[in-house]
């Protein structure tokens, strides 16, 4: 058993867990996180994307005692109250989900995308930098069209949540 | 995965004691062992995280030599500016291993020790004619990759870093498999002073090795006109579901032209 400690969504958790507790699982099951999913827990989905000390990792790939020490966010860390994040308004005003199950994952990358990209975002780099996160139901398009727009809100003004 | 015991080495010592422990293995970025063990391919008794010390990580750039510690992120690799001015490959390398958020966890240490056949990395070291440092000596690449998932490493021994010369060009060209996106046939051309090194990765049985042909073909004209009509042989290159050792051989050289091209920006 190891003994961790972090910060999630700018909380302080601790807590005891088995070594091979996956960082996915203890945000799951030990701190109730849901939004984060595991969705081909074979490291190639991007569902379980959240952010550790500011980037982008897989949690499903990730052990809890890795992450000790650690500031993560997840997609519950993203929101401002019951204001959304930009890149979270931006997937429901361009239909970027249909059933959902990705899309935790996508934002999470997507804000991690906007944040590594100061100098702005095109559609052909947004695609390249998809490559980690599968969406079984929308083709991307939308998702696409979501990250472009929320890029533009997200540089234009208030800074970057989450990095 | 199996019950396992995690610890996090504080130094290089701290990490080969703590490396005595059972079926102990080292654990860098976790990007093929986390997986690896999930689907319980590996079941180590203990996993020694190397990710805290210190003294593995960053690059640095001093003249045309070229230094990158064992523990620098693919992200880190790709994005070295310094690194960039002066062998834009390895960093164009980089940035197109697995996904952003592989990057963001997968370390050079971690591949190269891990030597999967269809792993980008090998491929430079061995065109680059790189030295592997370790915490007990250095090793040639030449001598350090020595088959599918073998190297020359000893138990319990520790990549820390490797070295290398900057090449006057260098180029790095893959064929990523559709799905898996892992090089079917990946090829990294350097050309310097001593000549054109050209290793390949994805495509040999044993893994990656060098091409006599493509280099040759090079020596004389460092463009990818001189491909033209070259041709490697299938032998010892990889057959699967994904392509022929025939259709791999024709990559090869398809690559190969693509990376000379990249060289000659």
């Amino acid at each position: 058993m190891s003994d961790v400690s972090l910060t999630v969504n700018g909380r302080r958790v601790t807590g005891t867990v088995e070594d091979r507790t996956l960082l996915v699982h203890y945000l799951r099951e030990h701190l109730g996180l849901t939004g984060t999913h595991v969705g081909c827990d074979t490291s190639q989905c991007g569902a379980c994307v959240v952010h550790v000390d500011g980037k982008a990792v897989k949690s499903c790939t990730m052990l809890a005692a890795q992450a000790s020490g650690s500031t993560v966010v997840t997609i519950e860390g993203l929101a401002n109250g019951a204001e959304l994040h930009p890149m979270q308004a931006a997937f429901k005003e361009n239909h970027g989900l249909q059933c959902g199950f990705c899309t935790p994952g996508m934002i999470m990358a997507a804000v991690d995308m906007v944040n590594r990209h100061p100098e702005g975002l095109d559609e052909a780099t947004v695609r390249a930098e998809l490559e980690g996160n599968i969406c079984r139901c929308t083709g991307y398009h939308n998702i696409v069209k979501a990250i472009l727009a929320a890029s533009q809100v997200m540089l234009k003004g208030t800074a970057q949540v989450a990095a | 995965m199996y019950s396992v015991n995690y610890h996090r080495a504080s130094s290089l010592a701290d990490a080969a004691s703590l490396a005595k422990k059972g079926e102990a293995r080292y654990l860098s970025g976790g990007m093929t062992l986390i997986p690896a063990m999930k689907v319980r391919l590996a079941a180590p008794s203990d996993v020694i995280d190397l990710s805290h010390i210190a003294e593995l990580k960053g690059v640095s750039v001093s003249g045309n030599s070229v230094r990158i510690g064992a523990g620098t992120t693919h992200a880190e690799v790709a994005g070295n500016a310094a690194l960039k001015a002066i062998c834009p490959a390895i960093c164009s390398l980089a940035a197109h291993i697995g996904d952003p958020h592989v990057r963001h966890m997968g370390t050079l240490g971690g591949s190269i020790a891990n030597n999967d056949p269809a792993a980008d990395y090998p491929a430079a070291m061995l065109a680059l004619n790189a030295t592997i440092v370790t915490d007990r000596r250095e090793i040639p690449a030449e001598d350090f990759f020595t088959g599918l998932f073998e190297t020359a490493l000893d138990e319990g021994e520790i990549v820390t870093a490797v070295t290398f010369q900057a090449p006057s060009k260098s180029g790095y060209s893959k064929f990523p498999n559709p799905a898996s996106r892992y090089a079917m046939a990946g090829v990294f051309v350097a050309q310097d002073q001593d000549g054109v090194r050209v290793a390949v990765t994805g495509a040999g049985e044993n893994g990656v090795f060098r091409s006599p042909e493509i280099e040759a073909a090079l020596a004389s004209n460092f463009d990818a006109s001189a491909l033209q009509g070259v041709t490697v042989p299938s032998d010892g290159l990889m057959s699967d579901l994904h392509a022929s050792a025939a259709y791999r051989a024709n990559l090869v050289v398809v690559m190969a032209k693509r990376a000379v091209g990249a060289a000659n920006g």
